[in-house]
């Protein structure tokens, strides 16, 4: 009997039909990968069997039972317990605290708390996904890996039948997602089921038992995971074939960056490379390995102990991300929506904010200037807004992510720096944004492009730099690079 | 209460009162000065930030004026300026104190309010500054006359030219898009290559700046320098530009919102007053419509989303 079977859900929103009859069931101790694009329905049907949002027709049943999910209290009590990407923990208490939450220890008799129940308990509940770390650890003082292990060991605690995960790997790093794996294999046997959702497809093939595809608010199909090819999946997501990584050779001129013995202690040390004209150099390493840290230093935003930037030969003094724009940079960084756009601003706002003095004569800016140069790189990139005047906060990840090109464009930069530039974005956008990198570069541009996603950097780099705790382990050229020769040098064997 | 709210209901005959254009132009008269205030605290409320020295300062410059114009009897032409230099002056002072040290713009411009207090005492030696004796400059009287057959006050029309010009810098001008982007996300104007320091430090420059303006008008409409002057303003300016609409968490807002706060504030205050109601209840009518008009603008704002 399924833990979870949902029929014929439909739902709308002014305007747009989310869900259009979806159906999704799940086995208890099954791993069930729900996959889409942004704007397929994946949040909304998952809103819907967590009670937060109400389907219009449809059927849910748990265990078998028709069930009416009125409210997320409603789920909880049903056993649905979902792990949102925000975090849902309180970071000035304790781990022990946190997990037992809702239900504390209480001491016989008078309403106090009964502290070493409470650490035992949750000693159990951490033991249980194979967490080890102490109960009494202020919570805020655990990484974002650590404080999701607990969210998962609250729910696990609680007697969650089904918990759903939304993207739970895109904060940690490679050796943190192992064991947020290994979590799930200790969950799946013992029979909890698990609705998996996630961008990153090389994950669904390791964790999954089996793919649901949503598109445009419909159900497309189940895939048992043998037979679940990326290129299958992808087919089934957009529609289409589709070339995630649309490389095209540019031709390689001269060199247009060169960085020479940056370091900065306990970040990196010694670290020189260059970039040609037309080039994209790939950047790897794990998580902490220093790669942001270092484009960043490289842009003037963080402090550097030394090191020496030269821009077509020339040595430039970087002090601060102006200098670094007036020296022929522009950086595309890591998070989008704390680093590189204003919200709260207009499409067009945020493209011309690096580059605003073309738009002004003595001071007063042409707002028809911007809306024509704005509106062209709308076409040129096919942000879908409805206008340049729209809200950047109204759009999805993948066209932020353009709007955050589109504003380097303008400025016409010698050297392109992009950190993790397709992080967390549906893969249209992503074979996009890969496709527009190709195009800049055949335009001359040199690109250093940072990612965590091997494919990605194999796919898309003519050269490749591997970073490891702050040191280049290794250089590869495009035809040598193996994922092996890539994970060796970046776990620094 | 009723009658209080709406002037021709209360047994008196003041509804009369309320279409001349008389009382109109007395209330504009009236909160131009807070008005003016209000300008500068809305482009720094913009960038996330507070200034809480405005009522101070404007003391301070008030008393400063006064002293060059009445005891040191010079020119206009020197008073003025000089004394709008000063308020610019303790503007980015804590403009440099909010950036350079990371302080909070809460706890840097209550410092200087503080201080501005004191330096206001100080000038006058705890005294008001008055003509006494010597001649009262004209400039008090031009600053403080009417003019179009006593139909507009000048501190009116500065008020509104203040108004004017700060639309144009928020919505024309390269450094009022630097002020949006700053209080909309500060990192990522930063690394869109904006001088975020800069700018900020110049924004409350602009707060101190009008913040002399409204003390040399103060000091002109009362004809003497008063050390006490502007005490609570800062809060009543605070209170225009939110009830307006911008937002306290900053790059949302502009300075039309401003405008209707100023107006808002201007004639509750003067409904309630010209009808003889009670300073106590005043107050307390004036706070519940304080909250009242912030929820109307937030529940309008969030339908048309």
């Amino acid at each position: 009997m399924p833990a979870v079977e949902m029929r014929n859900i439909r739902k709308s929103f002014p305007g747009v039909q989310a869900l259009d009859g979806v159906d999704l069931n799940i086995w208890p101790g099954e791993v069930l990968a729900l996959v889409g694009e942004n704007g397929a329905g994946k949040s909304t049907l998952i809103k819907i069997l967590c009670g937060a949002y109400h389907a219009d027709a449809g059927e849910i049943f748990i265990q078998g039972e028709k069930a009416h999910i009125r409210s997320p209290q409603d789920a909880r009590a049903l056993g649905i317990v979902a792990i949102y990407q925000e975090l849902s923990l309180f970071p000035n208490m304790s781990v022990a605290e946190n997990i037992l939450i809702s239900r504390m220890p209480k001491r016989q008799g008078i309403p106090m708390v009964n502290w070493s129940r409470l650490r035992q308990q949750a000693r159990v509940a951490l033991d249980t996904i194979g967490a080890r770390f102490d109960p009494s650890v202020r919570l805020g003082d655990l990484s974002v890996a650590g404080q999701q292990m607990v969210e998962i060991a609250r729910a696990a605690s609680s007697d969650a039948r089904v918990i759903v995960m939304d993207e739970p790997t895109s904060a940690l790093s490679e050796h943190e997602v192992e064991t947020l794996f290994q979590i799930i294999t200790t969950l799946k046997k013992r029979g909890v089921a698990i609705i998996y959702i996630t961008h990153r497809l090389e994950e669904v093939s390791r964790v999954a038992d089996r793919i649901t595809v949503l598109r445009d608010g419909k159900y497309i199909g189940d895939l048992p995971i043998a037979d679940a090819t990326k290129e299958k999946i992808v087919q089934m997501m957009v529609g289409r074939a589709l070339n995630l990584f649309p490389k095209e050779p540019a031709p390689i001129g001269k060199e247009v960056m060169r960085v020479e013995n940056f370091s900065r202690k306990d970040a990196f040390s010694d670290i020189s490379f260059s970039v040609r004209k037309g080039e994209i150099l790939g950047v790897a390493g794990l998580m902490g390995a220093g790669r942001t840290e270092i484009a960043r230093a490289i842009f003037g935003i963080d402090p550097k102990d030394s090191g020496e930037v030269f821009v077509e030969g020339k040595k430039v003094i970087i002090d601060s991300p102006i200098d670094a724009i007036r020296s022929g940079f522009g950086l595309v960084p890591e998070d989008r929506k704390l680093q590189a756009l204003v919200l709260s601003m207009a499409v067009r706002e945020n493209i011309t904010l690096a580059h605003l003095s073309d738009f002004a004569r003595s001071g007063i800016v042409s707002k028809a200037k911007e809306r024509r140069e704005a509106g062209r790189h709308v076409q040129e990139l096919d942000i879908r807004t409805p206008s340049v005047e729209q809200k950047v906060s109204n759009l999805s990840g993948g066209n932020q992510q353009k709007v955050v090109i589109a504003k380097w464009l303008g400025v016409k930069p010698k050297v392109l720096m992009l950190d993790e530039p397709t992080r967390g974005i549906d893969v249209g956008a992503k074979a996009a944004i890969h496709s527009l990198m190709c195009k800049l570069a055949a335009s001359g541009v040199g690109i250093v492009m940072i990612s965590s996603e091997l494919p990605e950097i194999m796919a898309m780099s003519d050269r490749i730099v591997v970073l490891h705790e702050g040191c280049i382990t290794a250089r590869l050229n495009r035809e040598e690079a193996t994922q092996d020769r890539i994970m060796m040098a970046a776990t620094g064997g | 209460m009723i009658g209080a709210i709406f002037p021709g209901m209360s047994g008196e005959n003041k509804l009369g009162a309320f279409f001349t254009w008389d009382y109109h132009r007395d209330m504009l008269r009236d909160y131009s000065i807070h008005g003016i205030l209000a300008c500068g605290m809305t482009i720094v409320i913009l960038t996330a930030g507070i200034d809480l020295s405005v009522g101070s300062l404007l003391g301070m410059t008030g008393m400063f004026f006064a002293h060059l114009m009445i005891n040191l009897q010079l020119s206009p032409a020197v008073g003025i300026p000089f004394s709008l230099v000063a308020g610019t002056a303790a503007g980015l002072l804590n403009g440099v104190v909010i950036t350079s040290f990371r302080i909070q713009p809460f706890v840097a411009t209550l410092a200087m309010m503080v201080s501005a207090r004191g330096l206001a005492k100080f000038i006058g030696g705890g005294r008001k500054i008055q003509a006494g004796t010597q001649q009262l400059p004209a400039i008090f009287e031009q600053i403080s006359s009417q003019v179009l057959n006593n139909n507009l006050a000048i501190v009116t029309i500065i008020f509104l030219a203040s108004m004017g010009v700060f639309w144009l810098i928020l919505n024309r001008t390269r450094f009022g898009r630097h002020l949006y982007a700053i209080g909309g996300n500060d990192e990522a104007a930063r690394l869109s290559g904006v001088r975020v320091n800069l700018v900020r430090t110049a924004a409350y420059g602009i707060a101190g700046l009008m913040s002399a303006v409204a003390g040399v008008c103060y000091a002109a409409r009362t004809y003497y320098g008063d050390p006490e002057a502007g005490q609570g303003y800062e809060l009543t300016s605070i209170a225009m530009v939110v009830i307006g609409g911008t937002s306290l968490i900053g790059g949302r807002g502009g300075i039309f919102l401003t405008l209707l706060g100023t107006l808002i504030i201007g004639y509750i205050e003067k409904i309630l007053s010209i009808n003889g109601v009670e300073i106590a209840y005043r107050f307390m009518v004036e706070g519940a419509i304080i909250v009242a008009a912030v929820i109307i603008q937030q529940t309008g704002r969030r339908t048309r989303l």
